[in-house]
């Protein structure tokens, strides 16, 4: 163990040029005065695309580095393969849209920007590596990267008290998820002896003596993953954190955030404990029939515009983790159509998702108390906000004209029928009603007459450019769904 | 002239579509007015379809485009003798519609632009899902329909009641949209296992690849989704609180239009895809149908709101078509499809009727719209009469052959089918026949027949005669309704060749 390990700079580029524009961004603002968001947001925007860059010539290639040597299995830590990129982009995306969010909360000074985005791209270098990660250990770094960052991001509005409780709260629960996680790992390693998730599975397909406590700790160490992603039981920090944290904050949670959790997911899944598909697929399952259930019945109550996105984003879960429980699936092109499902839908969700919460974030200025009643007659008012905040709903319901939220619950609909579980769809379908049920209220209102408040909110260029992008990205999939399902298979 | 298809579906949508981007000014005033053209087009269109299509076997006109490649889904559309008729009733019904909306169709609609677009796009969902010949493409337009119906219930509806017209719209959209969720989970199992979304193959191969469990459970999730739509009992209570609470406009195409495509679903997908699904089903959806049939016919004794009375009269008419279909005969098939358009014709008549008097005496109770009505407004009177009658059932008028086809369907059910349980809906569905008779001679001695009373005639009291413009957009209808049952070769004559294709395959 004493040579050095060659690195392939290149496939760690795009998380590493990350981290470095976030310190970049911290410099940079310490320098400014004036338009301090402009500053932040165009170094953030211009490291995040030249990540992109950076990342488009490893299309259609596998690269892994950290690898251990010949001796010991050479199982690599990091590998950037179609699924890496695939998530990397939802990613970089997300990040994008969210810096460009960020222009409102910096406006009225009470986030402080050069921090703001310093601890955004340091967060997103972690979603980034963890979709690259494929040992335990980097796996916990990378998820841990991505956590830490996000509890100051929620509490860093100054001298707000709902903003710090949100913090708190949040702090707390995944402090409690990593700890159960952690100890599941050790019970992984100490029944199989490696860390690496090649090893494991090759462990598992040799079989170990204390199976019983692997499963245990295959159990546990999905735990923390599940928290990130919001599931039932660990979804109730959701709806008080979104609404503590600025939109744009909230909007990273619920797209980038749970994008890494749904990664780690899928990745430990499918590549790692796929011989215990038996003992997690049901548990899977029943979490996330439980997951969009709970999600969608909670939100049906809703008055508070950011609050019902936090348990739709709760319920939208439910219906990504459901093809989760069959990508262990013996049959190659069930587990395959699977892990395609959970993708496609990550993809198409994060789009809507991220239009909606600019509409949001356009509003919070307008109308800080964020109640649905707010945006009565908003088309009326600000024809492209309402537009595109009505689409995005129905985009998230997945009825027409949002076509394309029709087909991202058509494919998880046809992976979890293929892969045999039958009740899991019938209780999809019940829930793509309940999730109708509050989505078109909503939409009534925003298509409605004008109210009381005639006033058209004053939305920032930035903030428009991202409701526009979304707008522009959901009708045009609509249009040509093929763009996006072409992914598939 | 395989572009024909595309080219009718979309011609409403690109109507949508203009008066979406209409600049502001004049919106409302041109709407009516571009909502009658396009749908003049549309139906213009669906005529040539006809002509080139009418009385041919097989599909005609058929297109074919790879839409997403990596799920399997193809743009495929076609009409045959099934759906040419239905299209047809399709743009009839909407084109009457916008020249109902011309002047106004009473007080207080406003935003003219609004519903005739979402009506236009109700347009393009009904049609495309009766030409579509791919399963994901015909769940796609089936779901097209929802969105605009909503809103023409929730913002169009009864002006007097806001909280109730919003109930009845969200009542409307999630018990379907729960229908065809389940129904969505159907088509994929079906893909699952017989490995194709296209109806036609699937048909042809008659269940080719699916075990008789596999089939029995599509069948069930398929059914329901079509069932909700139709509407079967007990699935049917989104329809008459619905149908109260719509505007004229939107009951006339809901009952019209809407609710056939649930029954055009189980002739077109239902019987031929899963047959051993169906047969074993069959029995049950009869004795559902024939309870419906009773039920509808009981509850209108109950009703004292015009309105609500011909939404649950739907709820037995539907019970034929539903009865007929069981049957599984090639009898009982053609009655279900008469029935079906004779339904159309019958019930979009009688819901303009509704609404006409609605409009003028601000309610459609009986109590309010009072008594003698020939004395009154004698061609309203008159054309209710002779809606009404159609309605019960008269021979020489369209709803005598539809109900006498599917109940001699029922007397001799497919082979394997249990006779004696059939018999007995047959039975049934006679009653629930005579009952409905009953009442709609009621309903026609208690408003049209009689001597107004004082009260009636008073001079605040509204006592337009039909306009000439409420003329021109019932006479088409009682024209159709005379000539189809005095004629109902013509429309049998469509039908049956493409029910003998469909059963044929099956079997």
């Amino acid at each position: 163990m004493t040579s050095v390990q060659t690195i392939d700079w290149l496939a760690i580029a795009p998380p590493l040029l990350v981290a470095v524009v976030a310190v970049l961004v911290l410099v940079v603002d310490a320098f400014t005065v004036g338009t301090r968001w402009r500053a932040a947001g165009a170094v953030s925007l211009a490291g995040l695309l030249v990540a992109g860059v950076l990342a488009v010539p490893l299309v259609g290639e596998r690269r892994e580095t950290f690898c251990l040597p010949a001796e010991a299995g050479s199982a690599c830590s990091f590998v950037v393969d179609e699924l890496t990129l695939a998530f990397w982009f939802v990613v970089l995306l997300g990040t994008a849209a969210t810096v460009l969010l960020s222009a409102v909360g910096s406006i009225d000074e009470r986030v402080p920007t050069g921090e703001h985005h310093f601890l955004l791209l340091c967060s997103a270098a972690g979603a980034l590596s963890i979709a690259a990660a494929r040992d335990l250990a980097t796996l916990v770094i990378a998820l841990e990267l991505v956590s830490l960052p996000a509890f100051a991001l929620v509490g860093l509005k100054r001298g707000d008290r709902r903003s710090a409780e949100a913090a708190l709260k949040f702090f707390l629960v995944s402090v409690v998820a990593t700890a159960v996680m952690l100890y599941g790992i050790s019970l992984v390693y100490g029944t199989t002896g490696t860390m690496h998730l090649q090893g494991i599975q090759e462990a598992l397909a040799e079989g170990v003596e204390a199976s019983a406590v692997l499963a245990v700790g295959v159990v546990l160490t999905l735990f923390g993953l599940l928290f990130k992603v919001a599931a039932v039981p660990l979804h109730g920090w959701v709806p008080d954190t979104y609404v503590g944290a600025p939109p744009a904050v909230a909007a990273y949670l619920s797209v980038v955030s749970k994008a890494a959790g749904l990664v780690g997911l899928l990745v430990i899944l499918s590549q790692g404990v796929g011989e215990y598909g038996e003992v997690w697929g049901p548990i899977l399952a029943v979490v996330a029939a439980l997951t969009m259930t709970v999600g969608n019945v909670l939100a049906i109550r809703q008055r508070h515009a950011v609050r019902l996105l936090a348990w739709s984003s709760v319920a939208q879960s439910g219906f990504m983790l459901a093809p989760m429980a069959i990508v262990a699936d013996p049959r190659a092109e069930v587990s395959s159509a699977a892990v395609d499902a959970v993708f496609v839908y990550l993809l198409i969700y994060a789009v809507v998702n991220l239009g909606a919460f600019a509409v949001v974030a356009a509003m919070a200025r307008h109308r800080p108390a964020g109640a649905i009643a707010d945006y009565q007659g908003l088309v009326r008012r600000s024809p492209w906000a309402g537009v595109g905040l009505a689409f995005a709903l129905l985009c998230l319901a997945g009825l027409p004209p949002g076509v394309i939220g029709l087909f991202a619950k058509l494919v998880v609909f046809q992976a979890v029928v293929d892969g045999g579980l039958g009740w899991l769809a019938v209780v999809m379908a019940v829930n793509v009603a309940i999730g109708l049920a509050y989505y078109v209220r909503w939409i009534a209102v925003v298509l409605g007459p004008v109210g009381d408040d005639a006033e058209a909110p004053v939305v920032h260029p930035a903030v428009g450019t991202a409701i526009g992008a979304t707008l522009a990205a959901a009708v045009a999939l609509s249009a040509a769904p093929s763009v996006v399902l072409g992914l598939l298979g | 002239m395989g572009w024909l298809l595309p080219v009718l579906v979309a011609t409403p949508a690109a109507g949508a579509l203009l008066l979406a981007l209409w600049p502001r000014a004049d919106a409302d005033r041109v709407g009516p007015l571009v909502g009658v053209v396009v749908s003049a087009a549309a139906a213009l269109v669906s005529v040539v379809a006809a002509v080139v299509a009418w009385g041919r076997e097989g599909m005609r006109l058929e297109s074919e485009a790879a839409w997403i490649p990596s799920l399997d889904v193809w743009w495929r559309a076609g009409v045959d003798g099934i759906s040419l008729p239905l299209v047809l009733l399709t743009t009839l019904l909407t084109l009457l519609c916008m020249v109902a909306l011309l002047r106004g169709e009473g007080p207080g609609l406003g935003s003219e632009r609004s519903l005739v677009a979402l009506l236009l796009l109700l347009e393009t969902g009904v049609i495309g899902t009766f030409v579509a010949l791919d399963l994901v493409l015909f769940f796609v337009f089936f779901e097209i329909v929802l969105v605009p119906m909503w809103f023409v219930i929730a913002i169009w509806g009864d002006p007097k009641d806001p909280a109730g017209r919003r109930r009845a719209a969200t009542t409307f959209l999630l018990l379907t949209v729960i229908g065809s969720a389940l129904m969505l989970v159907g088509f994929l199992l079906v893909h699952t296992y017989a490995g194709s979304f296209d109806m036609l193959e699937l048909a042809a191969n008659g269940g080719l690849g699916m075990s008789t469990q596999v089939q029995l459970l599509a069948a069930v999730a398929i059914g329901l989704g079509f069932a909700v739509k139709a509407p079967m009992w007990p699935l049917h209570i989104w329809l008459p609180d619905a149908h109260a609470k719509a505007p004229t406009v939107g009951s006339v195409l809901l009952a019209g239009v809407l609710l056939k495509m649930g029954t055009y679903g189980f002739v077109r997908i239902w019987v031929p895809i899963v047959p051993e699904g169906a047969r074993a089903l069959a029995p049950y959806l009869a004795c559902l149908a024939a309870v419906g049939i009773v039920y509808g016919s009981l509850a209108c004794l109950a009703q004292t709101d015009l309105k609500r009375l011909v939404a649950y009269s739907s709820v037995g008419h539907m019970g034929f078509v539903l009865l007929g279909i069981a049957t599984l005969t090639p009898v009982g098939l053609n009655g279900a499809l008469v029935a079906n358009i004779a339904h159309g014709l019958i019930t979009g008549l009688l819901f303009f009727l509704a609404g006409a008097l609605k409009d003028r005496h601000g309610s459609a109770e009986l109590a309010t719209i009072g008594r003698g009505l020939y004395a009154r407004s004698p061609r309203l009177a008159a054309i209710l009469a002779v809606a009404a009658i159609a309605s019960l059932g008269l021979p020489g008028l369209a709803g005598f052959w539809g109900e006498m086809l599917t109940l001699l369907g029922a007397f001799d059910p497919a082979a394997g089918l249990p006779r004696g349980v059939f018999l007995a809906c047959m039975v049934a569905g006679g009653v629930g026949a005579v009952v409905t008779a009953a009442y709609f001679v009621h309903v026609v001695r208690r408003v049209c027949q009689g001597e107004p009373s004082e009260l009636d005639l008073a001079e605040e009291r509204p006592q337009a005669e039909a306009s000439t413009r409420e003329l021109a957009t019932w006479s088409p209808l009682v024209g159709l309704t005379v000539l189809l049952g005095l004629a109902p070769g013509l429309l049998l004559a469509v039908t049956d060749p493409a029910v003998q294709v469909l059963l044929g395959a099956g079997s």
